[in-house]
Formats: C-alpha cells, structure tokens, sequence
C-alpha cells in the first residue's frame, strides 16, 4: 500500500525558536489520524505545513506519491477545514462552495454537480443561495466541511474543526464527520486537543509535545501502553494517578517509601525488568473498590477524603497510607468522607515508568 | 490605546450615575452649561450666514450677530462668480474646480496605494515590512515644513512641480502613514483563517486582495476616504507650495479673496465665500455621523 | 483539482527574493515614502541647514552660521515665544475643555449626538475658514467690540487682531473652537473606556462624582491624556494655516509663528539655507515631545 501522506525529516524555524524538528510521518491510504496535544504543541503548526499554508525550513513533504514541499496549497490536492469556519461573508454558501473551483477553472456544468453532491452529502441543499451569517455554526461547519468535499481530493485537514461549537452539536458533527469517513474513505488528519474526539474517531492518534511526536499508535494502545509519562497523564480523564517510589526484589514490588508497598507482579514489561526508581501510574477506572476488590491481586485499604457524585458513578479522592489516590465507584454505592473502604486492582494494568527519563518500563 | 479600541469604545453606551428628573438643579446647570458651549461652538457658523445674506450697507450699521434685515444672496452670486483674488477676478469657481480635480485622483490614489500597502502589512509580511511601517509612521510626526524643500526638488525632477498631479502625488504621500495604519488594523482583524482558506482554494495575493478583503472592508474605504476628503479639501500649506496660481484649490483663492488688500473689504462677499469653502467638508461631516468619529478617532494615533 | 500541472519547480525552494512577490513589488510605494521622502528627505533638510544656500540649495558648508543667525533673529525669537506662549495656554485650555465635555456628555444625557455634533463641526472646517470667520468676527468695528460698546460699555475694548500684546489671544479663541471637539472625542473614548464597575464601586463607598472623577478616572485615563497631549502638541508645532488666515503674523510680526518664518524664508525670501535651519529646528522640538512618548509607549508594550 502507497503512503498517501509521507512527512521526511521536516523541521520548521520560526527565527532561532525550532518549532518542529525533524519530524518524521507517514500516514496510510484512507486513514484517520488525529494530531493531539495541548496548545502550544506544533500540532496545529504540522497541519499548516502539510497544507502549505506554512514554508518549512527543511524536509520533504510528499502527499499521494508527489513531492509537494515547495508547491501551492492549492495545488496538493488537500481540502481544509479550519476551527472558525473561515467561510467568505459575503459570499452564498454555494459561491463559497465554488470559490475554489472557479479559481481552479473547473467547467460551470462540472461546479454545478460537485455543489449539488456535496449539499446532498451534507443536507445543506436548502441553505445553497444564504449567506454565511444567516446560518448557525453547525451549519456554518458543514459548509466548512463541503468546500473541502467539492475539491473532490484524497486527503482532509481539518484544524479544531468541532472546537467552536457547543457540546451537543459536537458530538453530532463528530459522529458525522465519522460516517463520512466511512463512505469517502479519504485520508483524512484531524487536529484536535480534545482526547473524546481523538479516541472516538482516530485510526491512529499522534501525540504530540514541543514539536515532536510522543506516540504515534492507535486509540487503545496509547490509554493502555502510554509510552511516557507525559502521555500517560494527557490520555484519561480523570487523570492517571501517579506515584513516586522504588521498584525491587526482582523489579516484582513497588515501595513508595512513606508506608505503601505493594507486588506488581503480572505487569509486562516492554524490555528486560530493572529495579530502581519509578513512577507508578494507575488510572482511576482501573481501580476496584468495595466487593469488586475482592479476588484483585493487589489490595488494600483506602480513607476516603473527598467524594464527587456525578450520577453514574462517584469520583472519590482518597489517601491509602500516605499516598493521595483517586478512583471511580459506582454511583449506586453509598460512600462519606471518612470511611476506609477495601481497593483493589490488577498490575498488568499499571504502568510503570522510569524516574529520571520518564519512559515506559 | 489604538484606533480599534478607541472606536469600539465609542460604540458603548453611557456611563455614569443614573438620569434624574429633567428639572433638577443638578440636570439644569448640566444641560445649561452644554448650552452655553454649544453657543459659542454654532456661533461662526451663524455669523457666516447671516453676514453672507446682508447687503453692506446693512452690515455698516449693525453688528455681525444681528439677523439680515433684507435677505440678498447677491454676496454668494458674486463669491462664486466675480469676486477678485488680486490676479483675476472670476470669483471661487475656478478653486472650487481645482479642488475637485485635486480632489478626486487625489482621493482615488491616496486610498488605494494605502489600501494595498495595509493590506500587505496585515497579510503578507515580509521580512523588513515592519521596519518600513515603522518608518512610515515615524513620518506622520515629522513637521512638513522639514520636507517642503525636498518635495520640490523631487516634484521638479519627475517634472510635475507646479501641476496637479504634483500636488496629487504630495497628498498621496502625506495621506500614507495614516490610512496605511487605518486599514492595517482593520485588515489585521480578518481571521487569519479566511486567509487560509483562500490559498486552498487557489486565490494568490491580488485574488484575495480583491474578491475576499475588498468586499469585506467597505466601512474601512469610507472611513479612509472621509479622511481623505476633509484633510484634501481643507489643505492650504501645500496648494501654495506646488501649486501655480491657475490651478490654486479653493482654500488658497479663499484666503487671496478675503485677505487682498486691494478694493473695499466687502465681509458679506468674504462670508459667503468662506462658507462656500466650508461647506463640502460640513456636508461630508453632518452626513457621515459616525464614521467620521471613527476616522479621526483612528487619526488620533497619527497627530 | 488536476495534479498534472505539478511541474519540477514543486521540487526545489524557491529563491528567497521571489517569494511573495507581489507583496513586495505591493510595498514598493511604502518603501519609497518611507526611506525616499521621509528618511531622505529630513536627511537632505538637516544637511543642507549646514550650508549656505540661497537661492538654490547648494554645498559650501558653514558649520552652525545658520542657527547662530536663526538664534539672533528677532522675527525667529518671536515666532518660538508665540509657539511657546500659544502651545502651553492652547495645551491646558483644549485638554481641560476637551475632558470636561467629554465628561458632560458622558453623563447620560439626552441628544448627545446633538450636542457632539456641535462640539465637533468646527474640526471639518479648515484652519483657513476658521481664521476667516473669527478675523470677521473679532473684526473692533462690527463684531464684539462694538457689539459691547453699542450696550453702553463704551470703554470697551477688545481687539486682539490690532493689538499685539492680545493677537495670541485672538489665534487662541479661534484655535480652541476648532480643535477641542477631537480632544473631547478622543477624552470620551477614554471614559466609555473605564469599567462600569467602577463607578458602581464609588458610589457603593459614597464618593461623589467630581472627586471620582479626580481621584480614579482621570489617574485611570492616563494613556488617553498621553495620546491627546501629543496630538495637540504635533498639531501645534504644524500652526501655520489659521495664522496667514487671520492676522498674516500681524500687526507688525507680533503673531509670527516658526512654520510660518521656514515658509517665508524658504519661498519668499529665498534663503534656504536659513529655512532649513529653522525647519530642523522644529524636527527637534518634535523629536524633545516624542522621544519620551515612543519611550513610554514601547515601555508599556514591554510589560
């Protein structure tokens, strides 16, 4: 299978500040990848580049076989989607729909069909002849969404395309943009800095910090193999719990050294196990509480400091020997602040980290 | 503070304590001194007319307040018409036509190399633009008495001193750094976004220039060439540096009128020639409203 | 979208001059306004006031001749204490009264827009009809000399425009009426500018307005006052126009203002050499008011 998006050692200067530095990608024929991470990242900055909206300081980009590294962004054969619409005010919907192609001297008659292809994909046949201010921001995305489909080309950017909206329309649109990678089968590269959106649609997320890649994997291997720490944190919410300590005996236990130790026997280690100083990271759903900690290979007894009822279940912030530890139980289940209650969880679901490189063990 | 926030702010309501009653002491001496200031600021204005509208026996034995007795708009006809500068005597006609052929390339050139410059410095910024545009606007501050001398030298090497399209080219160059700055910021506050989505749809710089921004920055054009209008018509300094004497604007054959030494002072004729000077930049003011707040808000950065 | 037409080109960087062309070729008028008139041309002025050109500017330098002739001049000296005399008195009477009205109209009244209207005609007006109409207006034997003496005051006397000891004034009551409506727009900026939650704040904790406004607005506003400052001060320094038009620098030279003597030396007298000097040396009582503004200003944006 061809590479439809191939990124070569590209690196991009703003002055003496590097913000992407020999950076690395490929992404395959028809996939969804997700660029994720805080602002401030280079995710954004990535996308720029790959659209060539951004000159690149050094590298290659080829998209769909071509070297496109020097080219028009108009001419990579890319559409974009962009976080506040950026649709033409005083433009039709369906003039913006046609910017593009009458500027590519596409025939009248070809505009025409593309337009109507794109409405009915999107159902926005009715909005055709109104005026971007006439319409609410899901219908503005929409349109956002049609100008790159009228393109008719293999690979979508979409830069925060659902970050404008409110939470409802996001998760209609997120589901939308879905299906419509299901029927166009497009390469599409998503950025985004909202982890629900990244897990639910990703082929493939790429996490990312200062500039460079994290991980690069899929959806369920970045929440269950994070390989740092950083990430660990990023992915998950509530945040992964973390604990400092001393990994021995045979790199099988784990000692805080402030009265909490515990066997981590069953976890997997990536390389050969070596004992030394760890973090500890145990995400909060992992963590079994009352009756279900019964039969877990680790267990023991936490004091509850703070509770959090969210309905469906309960958030609980607690102390087990010295060590803050936060959780979820069942929002059926009874719990005050002060109770000590039983906790359990199964170490091949922990994820152990160096202290000093901050690297999965 | 900047032009932006200077017009947003005036966009806003009021501020201050609640309204009283229409009659209390405090709103009577509030309302009395607004009155009283506005008296002396309407009183020129009232004084050129009823001084334009009196025969000059009438003004010899009243005084400029008193209303017209017997209304003549003969003064205007002979303001207009006859009225002498020392050199001829066919009135302010002939700088009322110079001004508008001052008027309107000046206008149109002025607004649009600002326009495009603006335009560039807001999108497509090179490495030095702002250095430039620092430069540019370190110039609104120069006194132009500093570049009288050298713009004749250059005015005379491009063998335009003297004609109007001198004088277009010195008000295309003096009406820069402040317009430049104008539709700068204005353009600046396009989503950078639009520009964006543009390039992927294939439009380069003067696609963009004129089928995205243009079409989104009418009020900008209007604000700019309200500035252009009042700042062109109401110059004096630079008609009579490079200008001759036949292609005078209006504000030099007003002053040539009113100030010759020659013949009888005739103040009804003065008068109404001084309002008819007055009266395109007072229209473009009293029908413009806010926009002409918002110009010479933005202006209040140059000085 | 067609592929095809990705040519070679597409492999190699492009050379850095030609990027973004057209912006650059775009900015070329900026770029020749900016180091062509503006830097050029203040340069070729301060060269030149080392020399003794006359008649045409020529190289034979003097050294400082020309500012020890300009500092021994008496027209010179009396045209920098007029500058001196009407720019402080002009400065604290149009920042005051531009404060106060804007103060009063941001007081929740009713016709604002009337009354701003009226505060802010004057400014669309030139300086050379605003010069006319108060020439007439204070002209001893219609206007409001006689005025008051025809009401008995028959020791009255009030003629600035004849009087040199009292023209400034004159230049002054003119000036006023024409530019504090700007200060008031811009002084009203800054007062829609201050948080609503301030004045609820003072009037929770029962401070009355007048002292609110001396204790936390105008300590609050004081960017704005720093903009109005410089504006009034450059538009100062620029006084020329209302002066030809009212008083010509009469009676005698007791009005001659500096813009007025570079002019006059420059293209009447034909001294150059003499002109540039005095031009010069109102660039540097530009620059002695800008420096600590630029200053203040960068200093802010810093932080």
């Amino acid at each position: 299978m061809t590479q439809s998006i191939s990124i070569k050692d590209l690196t991009l200067n703003f002055g003496a500040v590097s913000v992407l530095e020999d950076l690395n990608l490929d992404v395959a024929q028809g996939e969804f990848l997700v660029l994720l991470g805080s602002s401030g990242c280079g995710k954004s900055t990535l996308l720029n580049c790959i659209a060539g909206l951004l000159d690149i300081t050094d590298g290659e980009i080829h998209i769909q076989g071509h070297n496109v590294t020097w080219e028009e962004p108009s001419k990579r054969g890319i559409g974009m989607v962009f976080q506040s619409y950026a649709l033409y005010p005083q433009m039709t919907v369906e003039g913006n729909l046609a910017f593009g192609l009458k500027n590519a001297r596409v025939p009248k008659d070809e505009i025409a069909k593309r337009i109507a292809r794109a409405a009915e994909v999107l159902q926005i046949e009715p909005l055709l002849k109104r005026k971007p201010g006439a319409l609410s921001g899901g219908q503005r995305q929409r349109v956002a969404i049609g100008r790159a489909l009228v393109r008719d080309v293999d690979v979508f950017l979409f830069d925060e395309p659902l970050s404008n909206l409110d939470a409802k329309l996001r998760a209609d649109l997120r589901v939308e943009i879905k299906r419509l990678h299901q029927t166009l089968k497009n390469t599409m590269i998503y950025v985004t800095h909202d982890q629900v959106e990244a897990m639910t649609l990703a082929d493939r997320i790429a996490i990312m910090k200062g500039g460079q890649i994290m991980q690069l994997a899929p959806p369920s291997e970045i929440y269950n193999r994070p390989v740092n720490k950083y990430v660990a944190g990023f992915i998950g919410s509530p945040a992964m719990n973390f604990m400092d300590g001393q990994l021995d005996g045979g790199a099988q236990h784990f000692d805080t050294g402030r009265g909490l130790d515990f066997s981590v026997q069953g976890y997997e280690f990536a390389a050969a196990p070596t004992s030394g100083p760890v973090w500890l990271g145990l995400r909060p759903e992992h963590v079994q509480s009352g009756k279900w900690a019964e039969g877990q290979p680790v267990q023991m007894e936490a004091l509850v400091d703070m509770v959090e009822p969210m309905g469906s279940d309960t958030q609980v912030w607690a102390k087990v020997n010295g060590q803050d530890l936060r959780f979820r139980m069942d929002g059926q289940e009874a719990v005050a602040i002060g109770d000590r209650i039983p906790i359990g969880f199964d170490p091949a679901r922990l994820s152990l980290f160096d202290k000093s490189t901050e690297t999965r063990l | 503070m900047t032009a932006a926030e200077m017009n947003m702010k005036l966009a806003v309501t009021p501020r201050g304590a609640k309204p009283r009653s229409p009659f209390a002491p405090r709103n009577i001496m509030l309302y009395g001194t607004l009155i009283v200031f506005s008296i002396y600021y309407l009183l020129p204005l009232y004084v050129m007319i009823v001084t334009s509208l009196k025969d000059m026996a009438e003004i010899r034995v009243g005084n400029v307040f008193s209303p017209p007795v017997d209304i003549t708009f003969q003064p205007w006809v002979k303001a207009w018409a006859e009225a002498c500068t020392g050199i001829n005597c066919d009135g302010l006609s002939r700088g009322f036509w110079n001004s508008v052929r001052i008027l309107i390339p000046s206008l149109i050139i002025s607004v649009s190399v600002a326009a495009l410059t603006g335009y560039v410095l807001a999108c497509w910024r090179f490495k030095g633009s702002e250095v430039f545009f620092g430069i540019l606007l370190l110039g609104a501050f120069i006194p132009y008495q500093v570049l009288l001398y050298p713009l004749v030298i250059i005015l005379r090497e491009l063998g335009l001193f003297g004609s109007l399209w001198g004088l277009v080219l010195v008000h295309t160059i003096f009406a820069m750094p402040i317009n430049v700055l104008l539709f700068r910021n204005y353009f600046v506050a396009i989503p950078e976004e639009l520009f964006k989505a543009a390039r992927v749809d294939g439009a380069g710089f003067w696609g963009i220039f004129f089928r995205i921004v243009i079409p989104m920055s009418l009020p900008i054009f209007v604000v700019s060439g309200i500035i252009q209008v009042t700042g062109i018509w109401n110059d004096f300094l630079f008609g009579v540096v490079y200008t001759r004497p036949e292609n005078y604007p209006m504000t030099v054959q007003l002053n040539n009128i009113v100030n010759s030494v020659q013949g009888v002072k005739e103040y009804n004729v003065n008068m109404a020639a001084t309002l008819l000077t007055g009266l395109v930049p007072l229209t473009v003011y009293f029908f413009s409203g806010k926009l002409f707040i918002r110009g010479i808000a933005a202006g209040a950065v140059k000085g | 979208m067609s592929r095809a037409r990705r040519g070679s080109a597409a492999m190699r960087p492009p050379i850095r001059l030609f990027r973004n062309l057209s912006s650059k070729l775009a900015a070329i008028p900026m770029v020749l306004v900016g180091l062509g008139v503006f830097v050029g041309g203040t340069a070729w002025t301060i060269v030149h006031s080392f020399t003794d050109s006359r008649l045409l500017p020529r190289l034979r330098w003097v050294g400082l001749d020309q500012y020890e002739r300009l500092w021994s001049t008496r027209r010179w000296l009396v045209s920098i204490e007029n500058l001196a005399v009407y720019g402080v008195v002009s400065l604290v009477l149009t920042m005051c009264l531009g404060f106060f009205l804007a103060a009063l109209l941001d007081r929740k009244i009713r016709y604002e827009d009337t009354f701003r209207t009226i505060f802010l005609y004057p400014f669309a007006l030139s300086f050379i009809v605003t010069g006319l109409v108060w020439q007439w207006i204070l002209n001893p034997d219609f206007g409001i000399q006689s005025i008051a003496r025809g009401l008995g005051f028959s020791t009255f006397n009030f003629d600035p425009l004849y009087n040199p000891d009292l023209v400034i004034i004159g230049l002054l009551i003119a000036g006023l009426w024409q530019g504090t409506g700007l200060i008031m727009v811009i002084m009203l900026a800054g007062l829609r500018g201050i948080d609503e939650d301030i004045w609820k704040a003072t009037r929770v904790d029962g401070i009355p307005v007048w002292k609110t406004y001396i204790i936390v607005i105008i300590p609050m506003m004081k960017p704005v006052f720093v903009t109005a400052l410089v504006l009034v001060t450059s538009g100062i320094v620029k006084l020329y126009d209302l002066v030809v038009a009212m008083t010509s620098g009469g009676p005698g030279i007791a009005s001659e203002v500096p813009a007025k003597y570079v002019y006059d030396t420059l293209f009447t007298r034909q001294n150059l050499g003499q002109g540039f000097a005095a031009s010069t040396m109102m660039l540097v009582t530009v620059a002695i008011i800008l420096i600590p503004w630029a200053y203040m200003q960068f200093r802010e944006k810093r932080q």
